[in-house]
C-alpha cells in the first residue's frame, strides 16, 4: 500500500499546533452554537443530500409562492379594511367618484390607487395564488405518476391533498374580500350552493352570513378566516409536508449506484441552498413580473357588489373553473320534490357531490395501489410512468375529467374565441364529460405498454442507428447497436409485477376461505392492473439476444470477427448515454 | 424630362416675384375648392327633397333589402310558423337602419345566429336614403344628433357625474351581455354581444333605441335619453383612461388570467426548474451524471 505523501506534515516543529484565531464569522458560528446547539442540529441537515432533476422542483415553486403570498398579503393588510360599512367613494378613480360601496371596497381601490405600490403588491398577491394551486397540482402530478406516493410516504400524499384543498378556500376567501361585482357573484353562487344542501342547507347559510344574504357579516369573517385560520394550518401542513420529507429522504430515479438504501445527488450546503436560493428569486421574479404587466382582478372596472347586477365572463379563478364547468354543462331541470322540499340535484351533484368525491378518489389511490398489490416495501425509487401502465392511465383519465369540465366553465369565452355555439359546446361537454375520460385510459395504456415494449426492444436488440444495410442478397436490414450498460441498468431497474391470485375460495372441506370475497375482488383489480404490461427480459433472454445479435452482426458482416460498431464511427450516436458495449 | 425641368426652371425664376404669392394662395384655393366638390357629403350639394331621397331609398331597397324583407318592407316569414327570413321594418325608424347599415352588419353576407359587424356596402347618400324610405314606412325613432349622445356641452362636474352615473347604469343593464368592460360576450346558438371598444357613440345611442338583434330594446322611458348619453360617455371614459394594471389580457375576466398563471407563470417556472437543475455543481467542463 502506497502513502499519499502530500497529506503527510511537511513541518519538524517540535510544539504543539494550535488553532489559528477564528474569523468574524467563525467566531460568530461558535457564539451561536455555545448557546443554541446549532452544530449538532445543522451537522446533519447541512450536508442532507438531495438528487438532481427537474421534476423535483415543482413542488418549491408552491413552496415559494406561497412565500410571496406571505409577503405581498402582509403589505394588503397594512390598507385594507374589512368592513361591509357603507361609504361613499372620493379616490383617485374617476369613474367610480361618488359612488357608494363597502369600506373593504373603498380600501381596495384605495390600496390600487393611492397607496404606492398598492396596485402592484395586490397583482402580485393574486398572481401569486394562481401560481401557488397551479403549482402544487403539477407537484401532485408528478408524484402520482413517479409512483411516489407508494410506502412510506402515503401520509405525505394526504397532507399534500389537503393542501391543495386548503390552498383553493385560501384562494376563494381572498377572491371574495374585495367584495366587487366579481366577487360578490361568487360568494352570492357559494350562498346558492350551501342552500342546495338537503335539510341543513338554509341554516348554514344563515350560520354563514349571520342573517340573510348578504347581511354584514360576511367580508369579516372571510377575513380572518383568510388571513388567519387557512394559512395558519397551511402553515403547520407545509411544515409538516416537509419534515417529512427530510425523513423519508427525497425520492429518486433508477440508475447505477443508486438503491432503496441511498440517495444519490448533492448535499444541501452548498448545493441545494444555492439552488433553492436562486429558484425563490426566480419565482419572486416571475410573479413580480406578471404583476408589474399582467392586469388581473380590475375591480375598478367590476364596481362595488350589487345583488342586481351581472356581468359576462362571471367566472372563479381558474382553480375554482372545473366545479362551475359541471355546473354549466349540468342539465338544469333535474330538480325532485320530496314531502313539499325540492333536492336541486342540478346543483347538489356538480358542487356538492363530485368535487368531495374527486378529493376522496385522489386521497385514496396510494392505499387503493397498495392493498391491490399487497407491496409492503418502502419504495425510494421511483417508477417511470409507463412502468405502471393503469396507474398513468388513470391520472390521464383523471386528467382528462378535470381537464373537459375546466374547459366547460368557460364555455362563453369558448364560443366567442371561436365563433362556436355555447349551447353545441354544452351538449359536447355533457357527452365528452363520460367518453373522454375513458378514451384517455385506455389511449394511454396501450400507448404505455407500447413504451414499455420498445425499452424491451432496446434491451434485447439494441438501440436503433439508423443505419440502413444491404445484405449480398439485396436484403435491406436496419443495424442495431446494443445500448450502453448504464442505460441496460436503468432500463431494468424495475420490478416485474405481479398478479395477485387466489388459489380457490374454498378449502378441501369444502368451507369459504376468510375475506374470500375482498380477495376475489383484489385479484380481480390485480390482474385489471398488470396483466397486459410487458415485463422486463430475463437474464437468459439476455443473454440469447446477445449471442444471437453477436451471431448476426459477424454473419452480415461478412468479416471473420464479430462488428463492433466502428465500421459506423461517422454515424454513431453522440450521446455518451448510448456508447456501445462491446467498445474494444 | 428636359422640358419639365426646364418648365420648373422658368417657374422657378418667378418664385419671388411680387405676384408669386397671390398666385399659389389662388392654386391652392382653386384645388381645395375643387376637392370639396368631388368629396364633399351628397347633402352639401345635392339638397335632395325629401321625396326624392325615398325614391332614391326605395329603389336601393328593392335593390338590396327586399329579397328578405319584402318589396314593402313587410318582411319575409318561412314555412315553419313565427320565423322570418326577414322580419318586417314597418316602423322600425331611421335609426334602425342608420345602425344596422351604416356598420356594415345589413345587408348580411348570409343568414345565420348573427349579423356581424363588416365593411360598410353604401355610402353616406345611399344610407340617407335607406333610412329615409324605412322611416316613411312608419313611424319610428330618428338618427339622434351629435348633441344627444355628447356630453360636449354639460361642465367639468357635470361631465365627472355623468361618467360615473353611466358607469353604473352600465353596470346594471349592459354588463350581463356586453361584459365589464364592454369586451363582449356569449349569446346562446352562436350569437354573441359585440365588442363595444372603438364603436361610435351614434351607433351605441342607436342600438340602444332599436334593440338590434338579440339586444332588449332601450326605450326612453326605460333610460331616458340623458341616462344614455351618460352610458356612452363612461364608455369612452374607460377607454381615454390608461390601463392603470398593464395588459388587460382580452378584458375577459378570470378565464384569460387563468390561461396566463398556467402558460406564463407555471411554463415559465417550469422552465426555470429545468434549467437550474441541470447546471448542476461540477469541476470539469463536461457534464457529469450524478
Amino acid at each position: 500500500m502506497s502513502v499519499d505523501t502530500s497529506k503527510v506534515a511537511t513541518s519538524n516543529r517540535t510544539d504543539a499546533a494550535t488553532a489559528s484565531k477564528p474569523g468574524p464569522a467563525g467566531s460568530l458560528a461558535s457564539w451561536a452554537d455555545d448557546r443554541l446547539g446549532l452544530a449538532t442540529a445543522m451537522k446533519k441537515n447541512l450536508r442532507k443530500v438531495f438528487p438532481d432533476h427537474w421534476s423535483f422542483m415543482l413542488g418549491e415553486i408552491a413552496l415559494w409562492s406561497f412565500v410571496v403570498l406571505l409577503l405581498t398579503g402582509v403589505f394588503l393588510t397594512l390598507w385594507f379594511n374589512p368592513s361591509m360599512g357603507h361609504v361613499t367613494y372620493e379616490g383617485s378613480y374617476d369613474q367610480l367618484r361618488g359612488i357608494g360601496m363597502s369600506e373593504s371596497m373603498a380600501s381596495t381601490l384605495h390600496i390600487s390607487f393611492d397607496v404606492r405600490g398598492g396596485l402592484l403588491m395586490r397583482q402580485m398577491h393574486h398572481w401569486a395564488a394562481m401560481i401557488f394551486i397551479a403549482s402544487m397540482m403539477v407537484h401532485l402530478l408528478r408524484v402520482a405518476f413517479t409512483g411516489a406516493y407508494r410506502k412510506p410516504r402515503e401520509l405525505n400524499w394526504v397532507i399534500g391533498c389537503i393542501l391543495l384543498l386548503l390552498g383553493t378556500l385560501e384562494g376563494f376567501t381572498g377572491y371574495s374580500l374585495p367584495d366587487d361585482l366579481l366577487s360578490g357573484t361568487g360568494v352570492r353562487a357559494a350562498d346558492g350552493f350551501l342552500k342546495a344542501t338537503p335539510v341543513a342547507g338554509t341554516y348554514m347559510s344563515f350560520l354563514l352570513f349571520g342573517g340573510e344574504f348578504p347581511g354584514e357579516s360576511i367580508i369579516p369573517r372571510l377575513y380572518i378566516v383568510h388571513v388567519l385560520l387557512i394559512p395558519g394550518i397551511l402553515l403547520a401542513l407545509i411544515a409538516a409536508h416537509m419534515l417529512l420529507l427530510v425523513y423519508h429522504k427525497h425520492t429518486q430515479w433508477p440508475g447505477p449506484g443508486r438503491t432503496e438504501q441511498n440517495v444519490v445527488g448533492f448535499p444541501m450546503l452548498p448545493v441545494y441552498a444555492a439552488k433553492a436560493g436562486g429558484f425563490f428569486f426566480m419565482v419572486f421574479g416571475v410573479i413580480a413580473l406578471m404583476g408589474g404587466l399582467l392586469s388581473i382582478n380590475p375591480v375598478w372596472k367590476f364596481g362595488p357588489y350589487d345583488p342586481t347586477k351581472v356581468t359576462a365572463g362571471s367566472q372563479p379563478d381558474w382553480y375554482m373553473g372545473w366545479p362551475d364547468g359541471l355546473l354549466r354543462i349540468m342539465p338544469s331541470h333535474m330538480e325532485s320534490v320530496i314531502f313539499g322540499y325540492t333536492i336541486s340535484w342540478n346543483v347538489l351533484i356538480p358542487i356538492l357531490l363530485v368535487p368531495p368525491l374527486m378529493l376522496t378518489v385522489l386521497i385514496v389511490l396510494p392505499f387503493l395501489e397498495g392493498w391491490i398489490t399487497g407491496d409492503k416495501r418502502d419504495h425510494h425509487l421511483l417508477q417511470r410512468p409507463r412502468n405502471a401502465p393503469t396507474r398513468t392511465a388513470v391520472m390521464v383519465a383523471l386528467m382528462t375529467f378535470y381537464g373537459l369540465a375546466w374547459a366547460a366553465g368557460g364555455n362563453d369565452i369558448i364560443a366567442i374565441k371561436l365563433h362556436a355555439s355555447i349551447n353545441q359546446i354544452t351538449y359536447f361537454m355533457r357527452g365528452a364529460i363520460f367518453i373522454g375520460p375513458v378514451i384517455a385510459f385506455w389511449i394511454t395504456r396501450r400507448w404505455c405498454i407500447s413504451l414499455q415494449r420498445h425499452d424491451n426492444e432496446k434491451l434485447l436488440h439494441g438501440y436503433e442507428t439508423g443505419i440502413i444495410t444491404r445484405s449480398v442478397e439485396g436484403q435491406y436490414a436496419e443495424r442495431h447497436l446494443p445500448i450502453s450498460g448504464t442505460s441496460a441498468y436503468t432500463l431494468t431497474a424495475r420490478d416485474r409485477d405481479e398478479i395477485y391470485s387466489v388459489d380457490g375460495d374454498t378449502d378441501a372441506a369444502g368451507v369459504a376461505a376468510p375475506n374470500s370475497r375482498s380477495e376475489k375482488l383484489r385479484a380481480r383489480l390485480s390482474s385489471w392492473m398488470y396483466q397486459h404490461n410487458v415485463q422486463k427480459p430475463t437474464r437468459a433472454e439476455l443473454e440469447e439476444a446477445h449471442h444471437h445479435a453477436e451471431h448476426e452482426a459477424e454473419l452480415q458482416s461478412g468479416l471473420d470477427h464479430p462488428v463492433d460498431g466502428h465500421q459506423f464511427d461517422d454515424h454513431r450516436l453522440r450521446d455518451t448515454d448510448e456508447v456501445p458495449l462491446r467498445d474494444h | 424630362m428636359r422640358v419639365l425641368n426646364r418648365t420648373a426652371g422658368r417657374l422657378s425664376r418667378h418664385r419671388r416675384g411680387p405676384l408669386a404669392g397671390l398666385a399659389v394662395l389662388l392654386l391652392g384655393l382653386l384645388i381645395s375648392g375643387s376637392l370639396y366638390t368631388v368629396f364633399a357629403p351628397a347633402q352639401a350639394t345635392s339638397q335632395a327633397s325629401e321625396t326624392e331621397q325615398v325614391a332614391q331609398g326605395k329603389e336601393l331597397f328593392l335593390a338590396s333589402c327586399a329579397f328578405c324583407h319584402g318589396k314593402n318592407g313587410e318582411g319575409v316569414p318561412t314555412v315553419r310558423d313565427g320565423y322570418q327570413i326577414g322580419p318586417s321594418l314597418v316602423g322600425v325608424g331611421a335609426a334602425a337602419v342608420d345602425f344596422q347599415v351604416g356598420t356594415g352588419r345589413m345587408p348580411m353576407a348570409s343568414p345565420g345566429a348573427q349579423a356581424p359587424r363588416k365593411k360598410v356596402a353604401f355610402n353616406d347618400e345611399e344610407v340617407a336614403a335607406l333610412a329615409a324610405y324605412v322611416a316613411s314606412l312608419g313611424p319610428g325613432p330618428a338618427i339622434p344628433s351629435q348633441s344627444d349622445y355628447s356630453i360636449e356641452g354639460l361642465s367639468e362636474e357635470e361631465r365627472q357625474e355623468a361618467i360615473s352615473r353611466g358607469g353604473q347604469i352600465f353596470l346594471t343593464n349592459c354588463t350581463a351581455c356586453h361584459n365589464f368592460n364592454g369586451a363582449g360576450g356569449a349569446m346562446p346558438r352562436g350569437g354573441y354581444a359585440p365588442t363595444l371598444h372603438g364603436v361610435e357613440g351614434k351607433y351605441i345611442y342607436e342600438a340602444l333605441l332599436t334593440g338590434p338583434q338579440n339586444m332588449p330594446n332601450f326605450s326612453n322611458g326605460n333610460l331616458s335619453p340623458e341616462e344614455k348619453r351618460d352610458v356612452i360617455a363612461y364608455l369612452d371614459s374607460i377607454q381615454d383612461t390608461p390601463e392603470y394594471a398593464g395588459f388587460t389580457l382580452g378584458g375577459l375576466g378570470p378565464v384569460s388570467e387563468g390561461m396566463f398563471a398556467w402558460l406564463v407563470g407555471i411554463g415559465g417556472l417550469v422552465g426555470a426548474a429545468v434549467w437550474i437543475a441541470s447546471h448542476t455543481t461540477r469541476s470539469k467542463k463536461s457534464k457529469v451524471n450524478a
